[in-house]
């Protein structure tokens, strides 16, 4: 399944959000958006992937 | 000092944390300024973002997640959902931005995503312009802060339109009001606060300095000046001369 992950395409056997982000070693403080919808931390391990979904991860960064 | 939602913050100055030299001058830049609130983003994860977070939680200051770079009510809808997560607070900084060479918001997105926002729980400090009937209807949408423009961001040109702002202030005496953007120097930032501006918003001002710190201190200084002084009761400008010295007993030569 190839889905995009902030902005790069990438082949995953992940089948929920959560496996994606760890499959990826995404950990710590972030958040989630699939296909431009946020998904909350408690809803991504039960959140199912499809072939050419979208994630955003977004972390805390410099801002003014 | 301001109060925000309920909330009486320290100090009338708001930094950003963009753009300094190093997380160290950051650091020393926000002790010298005194600041009470610092403004913070969400971007995609690249690796410096955990170390930003323990950066940003050791300032001891309150976080005021921003929506920069959106372009439309949706988009910025999304990401303060986002930056509620993360950040774990329901403050926003709603930028909407409706013009790529002035960064000049989009009023009608922002008006739209405020109403969104607030209806969902978030305590909304729009970035928005000086215009009257579009902070009215910001209001109407249920921020209880207003944060228009000084100038373009990373300006530095200041208070681009003083009538206007003195105008907001004097249309709405009882809502807190912030001038974001475009303060370049102390001066700019005491003339805001002269005004009765509640509080004044800056990043590129300090974090562009040669000195950020020694900059974040100046601007303390001006912002504490220019607060004094409108509690002070300013005197009225005049278009003429009005003699200081007394005339009565003056010599005859």
């Amino acid at each position: 399944m190839r889905i995009t992950l902030n902005g790069t395409p990438r082949d995953t056997a992940a089948a929920t959000l959560a496996e994606a982000l760890a499959e990826a070693r995404l950990t710590g403080r972030i958040a989630t958006a699939l296909n431009g919808r946020f998904v909350p931390a408690a809803l991504r391990e039960t959140t199912p992937l499809g072939d050419g979904d979208a994630i955003e991860a977004l972390a805390p960064m410099q801002g003014g | 000092m301001p109060v925000f939602y309920g909330t009486e913050i320290d100090s009338p100055l708001m930094l950003g944390t963009a753009g300094y030299p190093s997380p160290r001058i950051l650091a020393d830049a926000f002790a010298r300024s005194g600041a009470g609130i610092a403004t913070v983003s969400l971007r995609r994860e690249a690796g410096g973002g955990q170390d930003f977070w323990a950066l940003v939680r050791s300032l001891g200051v309150a976080l005021l997640p921003n929506t920069a770079g959106c372009h439309g009510a949706r988009e910025a809808v999304t990401t303060a959902q986002m930056a509620r997560e993360v950040f774990g607070t329901d403050w926003i900084k709603l930028e909407v931005i409706g013009h790529a060479d002035t960064l000049q918001p989009d009023v009608f997105g922002l008006v739209e995503a405020a109403r969104i926002l607030a209806g969902d729980g978030f305590k909304v400090f729009p970035y928005c312009t000086e215009d009257l009937v579009v902070c009215e209807r910001l209001l109407d949408a249920g921020c209880q802060v207003l944060m228009p423009w000084g100038a373009p961001i990373g300006s530095g040109l200041g208070l681009n339109n003083p009538h206007g702002l003195r105008a907001l202030r004097a249309a709405f005496p009882d809502v807190a009001l912030v001038v974001d953007a475009g303060i370049g120097l102390p001066s700019h930032a005491a003339a805001a606060m002269e005004m009765g501006f509640d509080a004044v918003l800056m990043n590129s001002a300090v974090a562009r300095a040669g000195d950020p710190a020694a900059m974040a201190g100046a601007m303390a200084d001006a912002i504490r000046a220019g607060r004094a002084a409108y509690l002070a009761d300013p005197m009225e400008r005049t278009d003429m001369a009005i003699p200081s010295t007394p005339v009565i007993g003056r010599a005859f030569l």
